[in-house]
């Protein structure tokens, strides 16, 4: 392992131990099971925007890291994903899988997370080089899901404020998104260097 | 310092009280800001004495209240409370103060006055949230007279046998426990008696979601969750969620109020 791979690691387990040492110190608010489940479904945004903004990254300002350590980055907004599902399963659903599927079929704002959420399971899957060879060129076609993928979590980050009619944070995971989006096609246009780069 | 009150045994919850911690930390209060922990956070600055509660409208003898007058107004008593957030979560408090009724009947509501308003403080030096315009301000909220006049309304002024904290609704707030818990407004400065049914703040803002009446009812699914269970706060961090009881588990005292009502177009 390289020092940075070591870092980045590190970093990405920043989470994982913050919420550990609140929970030491009884700093989880007086509603832990809430607190997690909003925590780790917003971590996981940031992953997702994290792991979109490593070409860009490189390509205007040189910083390589993202793009290096792209797919443990991925794995980890996976894993904080899953850690989302499993809050909103064990806290709000009590694992009854009867309750998680009304709740599926007849809540659009979880409807739209568990759109979200299946659209990602594959890439986690294939992230390993032997799907990569084994996809080859088709690798990158379903890699492209990452962004209805993230444009569906926003949705959802969306409805959940939408009843409390606070949106501030909704609005800089959108506009992030939309740089990410128009970057990533321009490059695509003008250089092809999104192409060949993955 | 005001007496509090004794306990009064009629308004028991079978179930371990909230802790104080828990009760003066985890608030909704967005003038304060819309995390649950901004008003006790931000809420050093306020200012609740001196303060004064107008009760008007409706009324043959509409007047302004010191809090002294309002402590003075009726025996102060403890009663435990159930708490149930619109969100799916839910407590149970001590609180002292004593029936809404008593402060209504001073002012003689006349025979148009059908509605009660409620409007909490506007002080936009010391609460920060008023800067986002979240909600139209001030907050309203409001209830049928007969529902304002039914004894579990409670004139609340203080919690585990103390002053109310900023994070509460200091000085004076209402508690209707059978009523999600955005009902029940806090720093009230202001009671009007209405004619008509008040635009009440969550109404503006999304009908769809949270209705005037806004009983608590498991039966009534909230569109993003069911209503079907709260979550016991201090439970523990594996505890099951609870059922929820219809009208909070005061529907001997207050189901009648509702009778050949549809509490699900009513919601």
């Amino acid at each position: 392992m390289t020092r940075s791979r070591v870092v980045v690691f590190l970093l990405c387990l920043y989470p994982l131990g913050f919420w550990l040492a609140q929970g030491f110190i009884g700093g989880l608010t007086a509603n832990p099971p809430e607190y997690l489940t909003r925590s780790s479904g917003e971590w996981a945004l940031v992953g997702l925007c994290l792991v979109l903004a490593a070409p860009p990254a490189q390509r205007w300002f040189g910083v390589t890291w993202p793009l290096r350590h792209r797919r443990m980055l991925g794995l980890f907004t996976y894993f904080y994903t899953v850690l989302h599902v499993l809050a909103w399963a064990l806290w709000e659903q009590g694992w009854s899988l009867s309750a998680m599927w009304v709740d599926i079929v007849t809540r659009l704002f979880i409807t739209v997370g568990v759109v979200a959420v299946v659209l990602l399971t594959p890439l986690a899957i294939t992230s390993t080089n032997a799907w990569v060879r084994r996809l080859g060129r088709n690798w990158r076609r379903l890699h492209w899901l990452v962004y209805p993928a993230v444009a569906l979590s926003i949705w959802h980050f969306w409805l959940v404020r939408a009843g409390k009619n606070d949106f501030a944070d909704v609005w800089v995971y959108v506009v992030v998104f939309a740089v990410l989006l128009v970057t990533r096609v321009l490059a695509i246009k003008n250089t092809g260097a999104g192409r060949r780069r993955l | 310092a005001p007496q509090w009150g004794e306990r009064n045994p009629e308004y028991a919850v079978d179930a371990e009280l909230t802790s104080e911690t828990a009760v003066t930390t985890y608030n909704n209060f967005y003038e304060f800001g819309t995390g649950k922990g901004d008003p006790d956070a931000r809420g050093g600055a306020f200012k609740s004495t001196p303060w004064t509660l107008t009760v008007e409208g409706e009324v043959l003898r509409p007047k302004t209240f010191d809090l002294d007058a309002l402590l003075a107004l009726a025996p102060l008593e403890e009663r435990v409370y159930r708490l149930r957030c619109v969100e799916g979560w839910s407590m149970v408090i001590p609180w002292n103060g004593y029936s809404l009724s008593a402060l209504l009947k001073q002012v003689e509501p006349t025979a148009n006055a059908k509605y009660v308003e409620f409007v909490t403080v506007m002080q936009p030096e010391t609460m920060p949230g008023l800067a986002d315009r979240i909600i139209d301000w001030p907050y309203v909220e409001g209830l049928r007279l007969d529902e304002a006049m039914n004894p579990l309304s409670m004139l609340v002024f203080g919690v585990y046998g103390k002053s109310l904290p900023t994070s509460n609704g200091a000085p004076v707030r209402l508690a209707v426990p059978w009523k999600y818990g955005f009902k029940s407004g806090k720093s009230i400065v202001k009671i009007r008696l209405v004619e008509k049914q008040p635009v009440t703040s969550w109404v503006k803002i999304a009908p769809h979601e949270y209705g005037f009446y806004a009983n608590v009812n498991p039966e009534v699914a909230h569109p993003r969750w069911s209503q079907a269970t709260e979550r016991r706060i201090g439970a523990g961090f594996f505890a099951p969620r609870v059922p929820t009881l219809m009208f909070n588990g005061y529907a001997d005292q207050v189901a009648s109020l509702y009778s050949g009502m549809d509490l699900v177009r009513n919601y």
